[in-house]
């Protein structure tokens, strides 16, 4: 369990990136972070790994202060996945993914075996062990960042909009994979988006924010579909267009839902019928 | 045509000698550029201060300098080492600005993401930021190679022998092909060595090559 008490970060020119959040993240549940760009959910996702030290209150991980802890070896033992994968270019890909067991000096054969192991997890074809980040597909290096995360087996897996620069396609194809991985691995994964769609589709618990990390809701996203708390949340959520602004229509062989933009998107089954 | 020939052994030694008395200043220059270049790229007070410094060794006329180590460092005028340290002198200053260029060049993310997966100050500098400017330091270096065998030649003005010789002699005894034989002779070894870097620079990094190959 992660959990953030009352926690500030203020920049020494007197911007406050977050003000008084609190916030509990269960273990082995995905919590996504969703909101615009420059709401703070970055710097939030930083103060669990000490990237970014807070000005005020305490997170603690499984009743600890991460404050308490040496940052480097905190950040070994935390999953972290970046945008576009973020790996380091002038390693292969297998150096990639065993770069967190090489910091900790483990037996170099133990962890070239782990690396095909994870390669295999992630859906990656060993051939492609001894290439570099460069000669990868946008997708290809982001499922190399996530064997890269999962190498020392964490419990936390912090994930910064992973997805954020591939294409549609393919960010899809990932979604899929990270939550077959989460059914088997069941880590407590935090990740941080601006699509509210991913924050649906992988979250258990999704927190909206605003600026300055002000919670405008937190619940699970059938909780938030159904009774967004204001009209900020109605508005993100996009509840009353597109494809979640769904009405009935009845047509000779029953009734089915449409979409704002007249797409029948499917069909109503009424229960007991 | 028949001075070169008749005096290939002595052309053959002093470009020798030349290589050696370049080759020293090249690596040392490079070794302390890392520190220096370090700390103009690292701290914004220093940064000035460095450049500026080593801006202004570089002004410093060669004959100046040679007359200037020996009473400061104690060593006789006529030396070798008043020649490889005043060379060194000069690789440091344009080394020390491609060093703090080739840390900047190195991308924030990557930056980033090597200490977010746990990489401590010390490891980062080594295994990641400097593999990484990699690239841009080999650039400096074949500038300072070529610049330092180019300018070694003025060793022979402290009496010091390498293909500079050929320049005096030749001039003195009137023979324009000793002058020429010793032109060509600094431009073939500028060359050569600079060849010798490009092929360690693709054997040190082997990330830079076969981009997109996939």
């Amino acid at each position: 369990m992660i959990e953030f008490s009352s926690v500030s970060k203020t920049y020494p020119d007197g911007t406050a990136a977050v003000d008084d959040f609190s916030l509990v993240i269960p273990p082995r549940k995905t919590t996504v972070l969703v909101g615009s760009s420059g709401c703070g959910k970055t710097t939030l996702l930083r103060m669990i790994n000490r990237m970014v030290e807070p000005t005020a209150g305490t997170i603690e991980i499984d009743g600890e202060s991460v404050m308490d802890k040496d940052p480097v070896r905190l950040r070994r033992g935390i999953g972290y996945v970046l945008q576009n994968g973020g790996l380091l270019p002038h390693h292969t890909v297998l150096d990639n993914v065993t770069t967190v067991l090489r910091l900790e000096r483990a037996p170099r054969a133990a962890a070239r075996d782990r690396a095909f192991e994870l390669l295999d997890t992630v859906g990656l074809d060993p051939a492609l062990a001894e290439r570099y980040p460069s000669q990868l597909s946008g997708g290809q290096q982001q499922r190399v960042g996530v064997a890269r995360a999962l190498a020392a087996d964490p419990n936390i897996l912090l994930m910064d909009e992973p997805f954020g620069a591939v294409d549609p396609i393919v960010r899809a194809e990932l979604q899929t994979e990270t939550l077959r991985l989460q059914r088997e691995l069941n880590k407590t994964i935090v990740f941080v988006t601006h699509d509210i769609d991913e924050a649906f589709l992988l979250g258990d618990q999704v927190v909206i924010l605003s600026k300055g990390a002000d919670i405008t809701q937190i619940g699970t996203p059938s909780e938030i579909i159904e009774n967004p708390a204001d009209e900020f949340v109605a508005n993100f959520v996009g509840i009353e267009r597109g494809t979640r602004a769904l009405h009935t229509k009845r047509t000779g062989s029953g009734t089915v839902l449409v979409d704002a933009a007249g797409r029948t998107q499917g069909v109503l089954v009424e229960d007991g019928a | 045509m028949t001075w070169v020939t008749s005096n290939l052994d002595l052309i053959g030694r002093l470009s020798v000698e030349h290589l050696r008395q370049s080759a020293l200043p090249i690596v040392l220059g490079l070794l302390v550029a890392v520190p220096t270049g370090w700390l103009a790229f690292r701290f914004r007070p220093t940064r000035g201060l460095v450049l500026g410094a080593v801006g202004l060794l570089y002004t410093i006329p060669s004959l100046a300098l040679f007359a200037l180590l020996p009473p400061l460092l104690g060593i006789s005028f006529l030396s070798e080492a008043n020649l490889i340290i005043a060379l060194t002198i000069y690789a440091v200053a344009i080394m020390t600005r491609f060093v703090s260029d080739a840390l900047a060049s190195v991308e924030p993310s990557v930056r980033q993401a090597a200490v977010a997966v746990g990489y401590g100050p010390w490891r980062r500098f080594w295994q990641v930021d400097l593999p990484l400017a990699g690239p841009v330091v080999l650039a400096g270096l074949r500038v300072t190679a070529v610049s330092t065998i180019s300018l070694a030649t003025v060793g022979i003005l402290i009496g010091i022998d390498n293909l500079g010789y050929l320049f005096t002699n030749g001039y003195q005894r009137q023979i324009v092909a000793e002058i020429l034989a010793g032109v060509v002779a600094v431009v073939v070894i500028a060359l050569v060595v600079d060849g010798l870097l490009v092929l360690l620079g693709r054997l040190l990094m082997p990330w830079t090559r076969g981009r997109r190959a996939a």
